[in-house]
């Protein structure tokens, strides 16, 4: 596990029990640079694009425009999109629909386990107001609150059609280098978490699931 | 003699650069056939490739230990171990290899070595699906090496050396005196074996991907995915040019040798899409029954009939 040593680097875990914290790194994540070689970059870039795997985590109804993408119909396969049952490595999480406090809290933690550069596919209209669900009491209304956002694809429910031509505008702002979700996580990383502790009562995760 | 050794070396770094391009392109093709036969059109060929660029690229990486980290070392040196001493085209001084006298064993050895590697690389992750995923997977290595290990006995006895090059050299002149002609109860056994080598349906109870996610491999990404993903078509593409020199006439040029993999491999691939996926303990179980019956036939065989 990744133990920093200076103090300000370093995550309180308040959640956490004090045997807990020991089984927890509570290094602080740092922002990434891009590699310093533009032509590496967009080589990377490229590479990226053409090989996104999305993690299989349905968090609201939406999940189901995502099985045809695999099927006969759709075929996402043809784009280099591939599902991947571990958050570890994905590069693309879809976020289907609305976000109930209890999802948002396995979206976090999921969210956060995903390696750098990762990147977060809105799906449908809940998460980027709330939707039909605007005045839920368990529903979040603005998503983009709690995650970085790179791509909202609105409807309810979109098609898979939309979605993948989401995707495919997704490959494209990949390859400008305009999607760097990770990064903006991080260096808002206090703002991202006060929201996220605001309607997350029972905090007993750590600041951040490396 | 360092010049010489150089050369050996520069000659295996380019088989080795052949076989995994080899391996990774096959890789694609057999995806791109089972898209068809499910209607889709299927990935690109470069696909296989771009994955590994894409995750080498990958900015983070987290780490669970030493041996998380040398776990797909370990894994990736059995691949090019296995294939460090295997002759890959028979007669061909550059592509021989390392090949020697008794390179049978060290081959088997060097099978064996990469997943036990990756047995205590995943086991420190920590993952329970890893955990779970290296139980089956060693235990269906343990099943299935028996009737493997019994048919290379049943080959050995039949041409009496333990260096796979004169095991080639024995079945040049027609296809008749191929082993799979010669000694077809030992190719059978083998074959068997191969089944559950290659981790293909009915034998995919270790990676599994609708029951622990994706088995052994759950908690690798970035730069060590890489390398999974490197040796496992290279591993793959190894086994195959093994299975082909035991058994099936040995290559004497890349096209034979593309040609004479492919249809090994499709074995795999055909029975891997007609059947679904046997629990772990039929898995067990089948290996331990007719695939070593089948072994133990092959030895008397060899003994009794080809070499009185």
């Amino acid at each position: 596990m990744i133990k920093s040593l200076s103090t300000e680097d370093t995550l309180e875990n308040a959640g956490l029990t004090e045997e807990e914290q020991l089984l927890f790194s509570n290094a602080r994540p740092k922002p990434y640079e891009p590699y310093p070689i533009k032509a590496v970059e967009d080589f990377a870039n490229w590479a990226r694009a053409n090989s996104l795997w999305i993690l299989a985590f349905g968090t609201g109804c939406g999940a189901i425009e995502l099985r045809p993408l695999m099927t006969a119909r759709f075929d996402a396969n043809r784009f280099g999109v591939a599902g991947r049952p571990t958050p570890r490595q994905s590069s693309v999480f879809v976020i289907g629909g609305y976000a109930s406090v209890k999802t948002l809290k396995r979206i976090i933690r999921s969210y956060e386990q995903m390696q750098g550069p990762k990147f977060v596919i809105a799906l449908g209209i809940c998460p980027v107001n709330g939707g039909m669900y605007f005045d839920s009491y368990n529903t979040i209304n603005q998503f983009d609150q709690y995650i970085p956002v790179d791509l909202y694809i609105t409807g309810c429910m979109p098609r898979p059609e939309v979605l993948v031509a989401g995707i495919m505008e997704l490959q494209k702002m990949i390859k400008q280098g305009r999607c760097d979700g990770a990064n903006r996580y991080i260096e808002n990383f206090d703002w991202y978490k006060a929201n996220q502790k605001k309607v997350i009562k029972k905090w007993d995760m750590p600041d951040y699931n490396w | 003699m360092i010049a010489e050794w150089l050369g050996k070396v520069g000659n295996f770094s380019l088989t080795l650069l052949i076989v995994l391009t080899y391996g990774l392109l096959v890789g694609a093709f057999i995806e791109r056939i089972i898209a068809k036969v499910q209607g889709r059109i299927g990935i690109p060929y470069s696909q296989p490739f771009i994955n590994i660029l894409k995750n080498f690229f990958k900015r983070t990486a987290v780490s669970h230990g030493i041996m998380f980290y040398l776990g797909p070392v370990f894994r990736i040196a059995g691949g090019i171990g296995t294939l460090a001493f295997i002759p890959v085209i028979y007669g061909s001084e550059t592509f021989s290899n390392f090949s020697t006298a008794g390179d049978l064993f060290l081959v088997i050895y060097f099978m064996f070595f990469g997943q036990l590697g990756m047995a205590l690389g995943a086991g420190e992750s920590g993952h329970p699906y890893s955990a779970i995923g290296i139980a089956r997977g060693l235990s269906q290595m343990t099943a299935y090496e028996v009737p493997f290990a019994l048919a290379v006995i049943s080959i050995v006895i039949q041409y009496d050396t333990l260096s796979i090059t004169e095991i080639v050299a024995a079945q040049q002149g027609g296809w008749e005196n191929w082993t799979v002609f010669t000694n077809w109860v030992a190719t059978l056994a083998a074959m068997l074996a191969f089944l559950g080598m290659t981790g293909y349906s009915p034998f995919d109870i270790f990676l599994a991907p609708q029951e622990i996610p994706i088995g052994p491999p759950t908690e690798f990404h970035s730069a060590y995915l890489s390398l999974l993903q490197t040796n496992r078509a290279l591993f793959g593409a190894t086994k195959l040019v093994l299975f082909m020199n035991l058994f099936f006439g040995g290559a004497t040029g890349w096209g034979e040798l593309m040609i004479k993999t492919f249809l090994i491999y499709m074995v795999a691939i055909v029975i891997g899409v007609a059947f679904p996926r046997f629990r772990v303990d039929q898995a067990i179980r089948f290996f331990f029954k007719i695939p070593t019956l089948i072994g133990i036939l092959s030895i008397v065989y060899a003994q009794m009939i080809l070499t009185s």
